[in-house]
């Protein structure tokens, strides 16, 4: 109970209107383009935590993410009922990232060195699935479909009960349940000593090393962590889409999410969701139009955002409505003062 | 016997290509400490151009010789005044800019020259290597290079301008000590690099065809190529080039060039992890 009642900044009146908003949507909605944005503020949420608060920059987050959307694919097609899937959609880019970020953190690289493999990593996946078309890439009876992908597999069902398919508007639920479990994990991680020693590594690395943490081990946990947020993520996408291509591992998506994440904000956990779910919206807006390009939208914001307001939109406007709060306190204290003190305010000279 | 010489010119391309592409990032980078993910970008823009002039009738050399370096310049130039002179010092937030300004850039060449694949006639004929047909403008793009490297040898070796380039790889205080203000040497480092970068994509142009997307695939190797380097221009760009060139057309030819693509990706992770600060902040410390 004791973490429970010290969970950061968490607010709970907040939460549980977003949540029960987010439950009521459908009433009013379709929910095809609302689940894509919660599957993608998920993917985002996973990144935020990462960057944000361990200060760990994943240039190609979007590996675990398509790597968790082919692990169920695959999972499902061999297996035919989904819940060993879904656990498999999470742990093989768990287990991807663990020893990936152990080679990375172990060895004392430095974070654009982390950009650089990361990146790699993204794009060696990218190469292989694109180019695994014919029999002979097959992982059971899966075929990996090289640039097509994976099409027509079996979608999530109520655990133990195959026959019982989830589509549509059961996707919209799980979706929802997702990213609200994870971030509350999120919350309660933070508020719990792993989460401060992470912090305390985006501050200052060395003297979280000389206070006696192991440093390594935390970023590769961390990142760990992250990935299976990203592959369940990854997963909610291929049940969403019913079909999984090696976009997913493209670089325009890895650099989507990473816009998400600092145009919404870093340090703070509801700014890459916002940010997600606001800038996915706007580009499924502008999908509609072909007048301008997508990408020439999305890389003036990046810029401006980068240049402009480096910590993102959320954190700049808590900065500015505290500084509003903190005016409006003055000023009551001031106007109670004169009161007090039987001076006529300023405003009735 | 003909074969192992389709082999070895395949590898002394590809070494070519890989050391072309990353000659403008790895300029800015050794000097600056500034990686350009726009790179890819600046080298399509080249591209671009060439194709521009040659549709224009101009001269095909004179397109991707001249005019193309000229045109890529000028708007490195602009780029570093508005964008990275701003953000010195900050490196994961140069990346992240320029990683913006490289979808800008995309955008904008969607909107000038469409969607879709564009290509020009190589200029240099084919011949007959035993019975192979080889192209012949692969041997131009193994001269350009080593002629290029050559003069940027010689450029940094011998010139004032090399003096003050290599003060500047040593550091800020460097070139202040030599009676010039860092700022500009940076904002002529990128300019030239830009022009780099526009000759590499002007010459390239007729070999690998045009398609606004087909930035990533440069960016993709010189990222790799400079970052495995290090910081010496030079003997850092070579030395990785001919490894990961070499590694990546023994693969293609032996399996498949997927493969060698990817055997080319996953040595430049082992080599980070063995030499994280590239294979010239091991060895040949004192190189340009």
């Amino acid at each position: 109970m004791i973490a429970w009642q010290s969970v950061g900044h968490m607010r709970w009146g907040w939460f549980l209107l977003s949540a029960a908003v987010l439950i009521l949507l459908p009433l009013v909605t379709d929910t095809h383009t609302p689940t894509l944005l919660l599957i993608y503020a998920l993917f985002a949420l996973s990144l935020g935590m990462m960057w944000g608060y361990a200060g760990l920059l994943s240039f190609g987050h979007s590996a675990y993410f398509g790597l968790g959307a082919y692990t169920y694919a695959i999972a499902v097609i061999n297996i035919g009922e989904s819940t060993g899937p879904l656990l498999l959609s999470m742990a093989v880019p768990a287990v991807v990232a663990a020893v990936i970020g152990a080679m990375m953190f172990y060895g004392r690289i430095s974070d654009v060195y982390m950009g650089v493999i990361t990146l790699v990593v993204t794009l060696i996946l990218f190469k292989f699935m694109s180019a695994t078309a014919g029999d002979a890439y097959a992982i059971g009876a899966a075929r990996l479909g090289g640039f097509n992908g994976i099409p027509g597999f079996l979608t999530l069902n109520v655990p133990g009960y195959p026959e019982l398919s989830l589509f549509g508007l059961p996707t919209y639920y799980i979706s929802v349940a997702a990213l609200l479990l994870c971030y509350l994990l999120c919350r309660y991680i933070l508020a719990r000593s792993f989460g401060r020693v992470m912090v305390g590594i985006r501050e200052n690395e060395a003297r979280c090393e000389l206070l006696g943490y192991n440093v390594p081990a935390c970023k590769t946990a961390i990142f760990t962590l992250s990935a299976a947020m990203a592959g369940l993520a990854g997963c909610l996408y291929a049940n969403m889409a019913e079909i999984v291509t090696p976009a997913v591992f493209s670089l325009k998506q890895a650099a989507e999410v990473l816009i998400w994440v600092i145009v919404g904000g870093l340090g703070t956990l509801i700014g890459p969701i916002l940010g997600a779910m606001v800038l996915s919206y706007v580009k499924f807006l502008l999908g509609e139009q072909t007048l301008i390009d997508n990408s020439l939208i999305l890389g003036v914001l990046l810029i401006v955002v980068v240049l402009g307001i480096p910590s993102g939109v959320v954190p700049a406007l808590i900065r500015v409505w505290n500084r509003y709060l903190r005016r409006k306190r003055k000023r009551e204290a001031q106007g109670a003062a004169r009161r007090r003190l039987g001076i006529p305010s300023q405003e009735h000279p | 016997m003909d074969y192992a010489g389709v082999v070895t010119l395949e590898i002394l391309y590809m070494i070519a290509f890989l050391a072309l592409t990353s000659a403008g990032l790895a300029i800015v980078f050794g000097m600056m400490r500034v990686i350009n993910l726009a790179h890819g970008e600046f080298v399509l823009l080249g591209g671009y151009a060439t194709l521009k002039c040659s549709q224009l009738g101009i001269n095909v050399y004179v397109a991707m010789l001249v005019i193309a370096p000229l045109l890529v310049g000028i708007v490195g130039l602009i780029v570093e005044r508005l964008i990275i002179r701003f953000l010195y010092g900050r490196m994961i937030d140069t990346m992240l800019a320029t990683w913006g300004l490289s979808l800008t850039l995309i955008g904008l060449v969607t909107l000038y020259f469409g969607p879709s694949a564009m290509s020009i006639p190589a200029p240099i004929p084919g011949y007959q290597l035993g019975t192979y047909q080889m192209g012949g403008y692969n041997l131009f793009i193994i001269l350009i290079t080593t002629a290029l490297f050559a003069a940027m040898w010689g450029v940094l070796r011998f010139t004032r301008a090399g003096l003050i380039a290599r003060g500047a790889m040593q550091g800020p205080d460097v070139v202040a000590a030599l009676g010039y203000n860092p700022r500009t040497v940076y904002m002529v480092t990128f300019t030239v690099g830009a022009a780099l970068s526009g000759l590499a994509g002007g010459v390239l142009a007729p070999l690998t065809g045009l398609l606004p997307s087909s930035g990533g695939a440069y960016i993709a190797k010189a990222f790799i190529t400079v970052i495995t380097g290090g910081a010496a221009v030079i003997s850092g760009t070579l030395s990785s080039s001919i490894i990961f060139g070499t590694i990546n057309q023994l693969v293609s030819f032996a399996a498949h060039p997927v493969i060698g693509e990817i055997a080319m990706l996953a040595l430049a992770i082992i080599l980070l992890r063995l030499m994280p600060r590239g294979i010239t902040g091991r060895f040949f410390r004192d190189g340009t």
